[in-house]
């Protein structure tokens, strides 16, 4: 993986470096010995490693301010990281870096039950909020599959989603309010508790950008009431088509589940042998349709999307009877990951974006591909909203495995986009797919999406080398391209 | 419509003819006001512009697919097409995009129907009473193509919900009063629509009262579509007899979905709600009507026949201070309330003055946390009172900076949100 060049004159400072950071924080907080820099050497797409420079361990937003307010004036790059659990490579470190970990931002600051949300720093887990709120009847709709580890600064800064986010929608729907701290010190609000925020949608610009644009230091999220009744179905089908064809029929009819999850054979047998949820193992592929809400409507739509099913020739229906049944379909759904990897040392999770109508033809041409490439691949699929994860097992201790596993990701995700969808639904960009942001965007879209940076952070010193294929100075960007008196133009009406 | 200006109207047919637009506007240094079907030229501060910008001819549907939930349209399609074409498919914009020309137009103008457009209720992030459960305006704009400041054409998002690639500039340009770039064509996603919508009125409740219920209503789990509260005042403007004709101020819930569920989630907030008085039920129609009402604020009132209209503030506050924010308000200035968004929305209509009392609406927000938007009022108190809510330095900065580098030469909307931006 290309990154930015380490800068020499940022390096040679390093032991003034580690004495002007121990004025800010405490000693302890700063990390500059080797066996303990290791641990923040990668986040969850551990293929890509990197020893960071240095580590340091905030406790406050003024600590995050006056720690960037001094790399800002030095010149020093910052890489932030909340739990390290991404799968892009986002907290990749850098060899000339401080990687500026959020862990110690671990408290709830307040729930507010008659606003309907939850004021909380970053390095809170997602799991966590849901957790606090579950007493008094509500949750925190968005649930990525590490939710149990994965922090809610870096969901927002992910953009995270989960399988439920066909219904409640992403971390960016969810979102109320944001503090950062920008790349000089500045402390900046965005929003509060109410629904929208004034001016520009900073909110939503920064949600999702990958700690590019600045430091998360509070988040407050909307908390939602609990459905008073949940119930799943778990359906077979003898073709992936089959199965496409039921979900259009669900969503065609104007039902949107809760959740609506398609496991193909590879992934069915891994999961049943790994945590054994019960799937039917004569099956090509399988449906988890989850249905919430009042009884009444639960039982009124569980009736329909059997008759869906029915008519689309599923192979096994069945109607979660108790809530030990319902989780048990989701068992294997959420253990695919690590299903996956008991059967390969290694393996690679995609997450293209599709029409959902484009599904069985992707699905072919990943199978063609995996035959091409010599590799296995079980696919796990958000059906609902076409979110596609293919799992490409490998062996990274076969030389050249790693490299052939990339080239197939890389033409899985570029068939997505060539059908209409998108690199990445989810995971982000990061180092991982940095250099695919060509095939959706041509050098304007970029240009402009790079000078959104240079509003926040004019000397890119923040997480520099991820989502942007290529750097461009500010200055260079800036620039306006006037044609002055060139014309007449003579094509535009006027009046 | 207010007069158009005296200086040119640029009207491109296409989206190569809106990049030349601008070209020249950045070559002859020319600032434009941006404009699509024109219902909404007196929201925010008046714009010094040489040119008119006019997108009426940007107006297809270009590729709906209902079955993939997303629809592309050029961005000055009439937002009454695209209601159309979504219910003959039996869908909907899921947003409910509030229709603000209702509260500056003419009498003549409202019979001619709305012009507004889908480009214009994006640009403007207008959302209405579904808000609280479907999301706002920003929410389903999933991709866009445009022609910056820069006489650049450029795109963002895609045709899919989830999509992570690259910043989000779906939402910072929704909600930019065009002060960024000029949208030629959205991209949106669609809702399935309800099968059936019901609303339970309460009657006779005080505004603190009221917007309790609504919170209780809201967190409860029957998954309330629109949560209001009409002072008397307001429910006597309304078209529907049941509210104008209560003689007290009422309080509405609204439900939607499928048929037995609606039912049995009405019949939940009834028992829940019950004991805090009189309650009746709005069938489909007047449902339809009295939520309209509230989505387009056409309850508050012009005031006065022949005198100017009252200066009218969109209030965006944590929902359970709506009613103290309006409270401190009444205390100093004689203003009306509605409430919406189950408090989190406050309009309120003020006595027409010169600074349209809005040193006490901005105090009586800052002591509760949000923001105020002066939606309606006189061109010379728009240009002299600050529209949008004053934003602190470091955020103001940020946001001229984003200006400056989307719209370098100011030729787009210049002032419309704030001065300099």
């Amino acid at each position: 993986m290309r990154m930015p060049l380490p800068d020499q004159a940022v390096i040679a400072q390093r032991t003034e470096l580690v004495a002007a950071l121990r004025e800010i924080v405490a000693a302890d907080d700063v990390i500059a010995d080797e066996a303990a820099l290791r641990a923040y050497e990668c986040d969850a797409l551990s293929a890509y490693r990197q020893l960071p420079f240095l580590v340091v361990l905030p406790r406050d937003t003024g600590e995050v301010s006056r720690v960037l307010k001094l790399c800002g004036a030095r010149g020093v790059k910052v890489v932030p990281r909340g739990a390290g659990t991404g799968l892009s490579g986002g907290a990749l470190p850098l060899a000339d870096a401080v990687t500026l970990a959020l862990g110690k931002f671990n408290r709830i600051l307040e729930i507010d039950y008659a606003n309907r949300c939850v004021v909380t720093q970053p390095g809170v887990a997602n799991l966590a909020i849901s957790q606090a709120v579950d007493a008094a009847g509500f949750y925190y709709a968005p649930d990525p599959s590490s939710q149990i580890a994965c922090s809610i600064g870096g969901n927002v800064a992910e953009n995270a989603g989960g399988v439920h986010c066909l219904k409640y929608g992403l971390t960016t729907n969810n979102l109320l309010g944001l503090e950062m701290v920008l790349m000089d010190g500045e402390v900046v609000r965005f929003g509060g508790k109410q629904f929208d925020s004034e001016g520009y949608d900073l909110l939503g610009l920064t949600t999702g950008s990958e700690g590019l644009l600045g430091v998360i230091t509070e988040v407050t999220v909307r908390i939602l009431p609990k459905p008073s009744s949940v119930c799943a179905l778990l359906l077979g089908f003898a073709s992936n088509e089959a199965a496409g064809a039921c979900v259009a029929e669900i969503i065609g009819a104007g039902i949107i589940p809760a959740g609506l999850e398609m496991m193909d054979r590879p992934a069915i047998h891994a999961t049943e042998d790994y945590c054994h949820p019960g799937y039917p193992l004569d099956a090509e592929a399988i449906l988890i349709c989850e249905l919430d809400g009042p009884e009444v409507e639960v039982d009124h739509l569980v009736a329909r999307v059997r008759d869906f099913a029915e008519g689309c020739g599923a192979t096994s229906v069945r109607v979660s009877q108790s809530e030990e049944e319902r989780l048990r379909y989701w068992l294997g759904r959420k253990s695919a990951f690590p299903a996956a990897a008991r059967i390969a040392p290694d393996y690679y999770v995609m997450d293209g974006t599709i029409p959902r109508a484009r599904m069985p033809e992707v699905l072919n041409r990943i199978a063609a591909l995996a035959r091409e490439y010599d590799l296995l691949v079980a696919n796990v699929f958000h059906a609902g909203d076409g979110n596609l994860h293919p799992l490409i097992m490998y062996d990274a201790n076969n030389p050249g495995e790693l490299e052939r596993t990339e080239e197939m990701g890389s033409k899985i995700l570029k068939y997505c986009v060539e059908v209409g969808g998108v690199l990445t639904g989810e995971h982000g960009v990061g180092v991982e797919k940095r250099d695919l942001m060509g095939e959706m965007f041509n050098e304007d879209d970029l240009n402009q999406q790079q000078r959104v940076k240079c509003a926040f952070d004019p000397a890119q010193l923040l997480n520099p080398g991820k989502m942007f294929p290529t750097l461009h100075r500010c200055a260079e960007l800036g620039r306006m391209h006037v044609h002055r008196g060139q014309a007449a133009f003579p094509h535009l009406p006027r009046f | 419509m207010a007069a158009l200006p005296t200086g040119e109207v640029l009207k491109p047919a296409d989206a190569e003819q809106l990049g030349e637009a601008l070209r020249w506007a950045v070559a002859e240094t020319r600032p434009l006001e941006v404009v699509g079907g024109g219902t909404k030229r007196q929201l925010g501060r008046p714009v010094q512009s040489a040119a008119l910008l006019d997108l009426s001819a940007l107006s297809k549907i270009e590729n709906y697919e209902p079955e993939e939930l997303v629809l592309s349209a050029r961005a000055a399609t009439p937002l009454a097409e695209i209601e159309a074409a979504l219910a003959a498919r039996d869908q909907m914009l899921a947003f409910e995009p509030a229709d603000y020309g209702r509260l500056y137009a003419t009498a003549n103008d409202c019979a001619n129907g709305s012009r507004a457009t889908l480009g214009g209720a994006l640009a403007c992030n207008l959302s209405g009473p579904r808000r609280i459960k479907a999301g706002a305006a920003r929410d389903h704009l999933l991709g866009f193509k445009a022609v910056s400041g820069r006489a650049e054409t450029f795109k963002a998002g895609g045709r899919v919900v989830k999509n992570v690639t690259g910043y989000d500039l779906c939402k910072l340009l929704a909600g930019s009063y065009g002060t960024l770039a000029a949208m030629s064509e959205v991209t949106i996603k669609v809702l399935p629509a309800p099968e059936r919508t019901r609303t339970v009125l309460l009657f006779g409740l005080d505004d603190a009262a009221a917007i309790g219920a609504l919170g209780a209503a809201v967190a409860s789990p029957h998954e309330v579509s629109g949560a209001a509260h009409l002072p008397v005042p307001a429910a006597r403007r309304s078209a529907v007899a049941y509210v104008s004709g209560a003689g007290a101020a009422v309080t509405a819930v609204r439900v939607e979905g499928f048929g037995p569920s609606v039912l049995a989630r009405c019949a939940a907030l009834r028992a829940q709600l019950g004991h805090l008085g009189a309650i009746e039920e709005l069938h489909s129609k007047h449902s339809l009507t009295l939520w309209q009402e509230v989505r387009d604020a056409t309850l508050l009132g012009a005031g006065a026949e022949g005198a100017a209209p009252r200066p009218l503030w969109r209030l965006s506050v944590p929902p359970s201070e709506g009613p103290a924010v309006a409270a401190r308000l009444q205390a100093e200035t004689e203003a009306e309330a509605l409430f919406d968004w189950a408090g989190g929305l406050v309009w309120l209509a003020v006595a027409p003055s010169a600074d349209a009392a809005h040193e006490a609406v901005r105090a009586s927000v800052a002591a509760a946390g949000g923001h105020a938007t002066l939606i309606r009022a006189a061109p010379e108190v728009r240009a002299t009172v600050p529209v949008f809510q004053p934003q602190p330095p470091a955020l103001a900065a940020l946001s001229a900076r984003i200006k400056a580098n989307f719209d370098p030469a100011g030729v787009l909307n210049p002032g419309r949100m704030y001065a300099g931006v």
